[in-house]
């Protein structure tokens, strides 16, 4: 028995060390509009930004709302009000007037840095421009690591409007838009890496309620040569959509690795 | 000039008055949409919307759309889930002619004449008649009934609602 420890603990470790990237086991993040469709008018809706495995049960962590940046139909900036940061939870509202798809965004651009220092561990995690600044010139097996990341939903007061690639990143471009979504009906969607298709790009889409069935039931696909995904909804309610990357291809100087997220929670309507 | 006795003069009026008025009514559709009865504790009258629907299933011509007028209660039109996504969502309310206050329960009779607005406009082919209702704290229904546009025989067709609809009936006149 000893021996069989000895000789497979080694591999272990060496898997373990090879094939789970250090943020693998992050919470799911999402955000969750209170409607996704509004009348023309125009109203108030309320959000809720959470880390939760539970979708979407804020049960875990607030999410931190530093990166959230809402664009209106014009692609004006819009403020959010009533900020509340709880435990569980982020909340606040937005005043949607105007007629069109507003795209509500936590996105973020950051490193994050490891190396020893006298044989301790050190990390740090911060803005690409802070990173001169707080990593030492000559840290000790210094690995640096670019993290994209962007969670996103979308919400239309009135008709649906076209929705802008960002060009940053991992990012989701609808061929069918978020807010026309139907049960029994096929979406399609592409997705972008750094504004070029992102092919063979695995994509986890999970229906929300998770605590109330006992499978998971995640539906995974795969992008096309074109980056898309063609995605039938088997029933109405919310849905989270989840996609990442890694690759060798950092966009900031000095730095290779780099792992792209991408998330948004969709509402698909009955017929 | 001649003169003509002045009860002549006043048949020839009514001749031309009738033929005119009978060219006019000559086509037409007319519906007639129940709202049942419901035994409920909370009742609310439903909103409904009721159009033509074209063969690729987009609005081809609004006949009736009914909610609370009075106040501001066009926050709930998405609730007629197909009229909206079908281009409810692009209509401006209030709209003359088309939109109107909730109706109470029993039978309603609308008639549409085919050489008038929004008939006039509608291209030869395939069309369903589609009634949806949807009420407050009760739930939504839509009824179809399909139609051959221009009217060439006269027809009457009806469809049943189970829940927020009673009788629906659509009758063509040529």
């Amino acid at each position: 028995m000893k021996n069989y420890f000895a000789r497979v603990a080694p591999a272990v470790a060496l898997m373990l060390a090879v094939f789970v990237p250090a943020n693998s086991f992050a919470a799911r993040a999402w955000l969750l509009p209170s409607q996704t469709i509004v009348a023309r008018a125009g109203g108030w809706v309320s959000f809720d930004a959470a880390n939760s495995d539970d979708l979407f049960s804020f049960n875990q962590g607030a999410m931190p709302i530093d990166g959230l940046s809402v664009s209106t139909p014009d692609g004006q900036a819009l403020a959010p009000q009533n900020l509340a940061r709880g435990k569980t939870r982020t909340s606040f509202d937005l005043e949607m007037r105007a007629a069109g798809t507003y795209r509500v965004a936590v996105a973020g651009d950051t490193v994050m840095a490891r190396w020893e220092d006298e044989g301790k561990p050190k990390r740090w995690r911060g803005l690409p421009a802070e990173m001169a600044a707080n990593i030492p010139a000559n840290a000790a097996k210094l690995e640096v690591e670019q993290m994209q990341r962007r969670v996103e939903t979308f919400v239309t007061v009135g008709a649906p409007t076209g929705i802008k690639a960002a060009g940053l990143g991992l990012e989701l471009v609808p061929d069918s838009h978020p807010n026309d979504l139907y049960a029994g009906e096929a979406a399609k969607f592409r997705f972008l890496l750094d504004g070029k298709p992102a092919q063979d790009l695995e994509v986890q889409i999970i229906a929300g309620g998770t605590r109330y069935r006992d499978a998971p039931q995640t539906m995974t696909l795969k992008t096309d040569k074109g980056g898309a995904i063609a995605v039938t909804w088997p029933a109405s309610g919310l849905y989270w959509l989840d996609a990442a990357i890694e690759d060798d291809r950092a966009t900031l100087p000095n730095v290779k690795k780099r792992r792209a997220t991408y998330n948004v929670t969709l509402e698909v309507l009955p017929q | 000039m001649i003169r003509m006795p002045r009860a002549f003069l006043l048949l020839l009026t009514s001749l031309v008055l009738g033929a005119a008025a009978g060219s006019a009514s000559a086509a037409d559709l007319s519906l007639t949409v129940e709202i049942p009865n419901l035994p409920v504790a909370e009742y609310h009258r439903p909103y409904v919307a009721i159009w033509i629907e074209g063969p690729d299933q987009a609005i081809a011509a609004n006949l009736a759309v009914w909610y609370q007028v009075r106040g501001d209660h066009t926050k709930w039109l998405p609730d007629l889930r197909q009229w909206w996504r079908r281009g409810g969502r692009d209509l401006k309310v209030p709209a003359d002619g088309l939109t109107g206050a909730t109706r109470p329960v029993g039978q309603h009779i609308l008639k549409f004449d085919a050489a008038a607005e929004p008939l006039a406009r509608l291209p030869p082919g395939q069309y369903a008649l589609v009634v949806e209702a949807v009420r407050e704290v009760g739930g939504r229904e839509a009824v179809r009934i399909p139609f051959e546009w221009p009217i060439k025989a006269a027809k009457r067709e009806s469809a049943q609602g189970k829940t927020e609809l009673g009788a629906v009936a659509l009758t063509l006149n040529p």
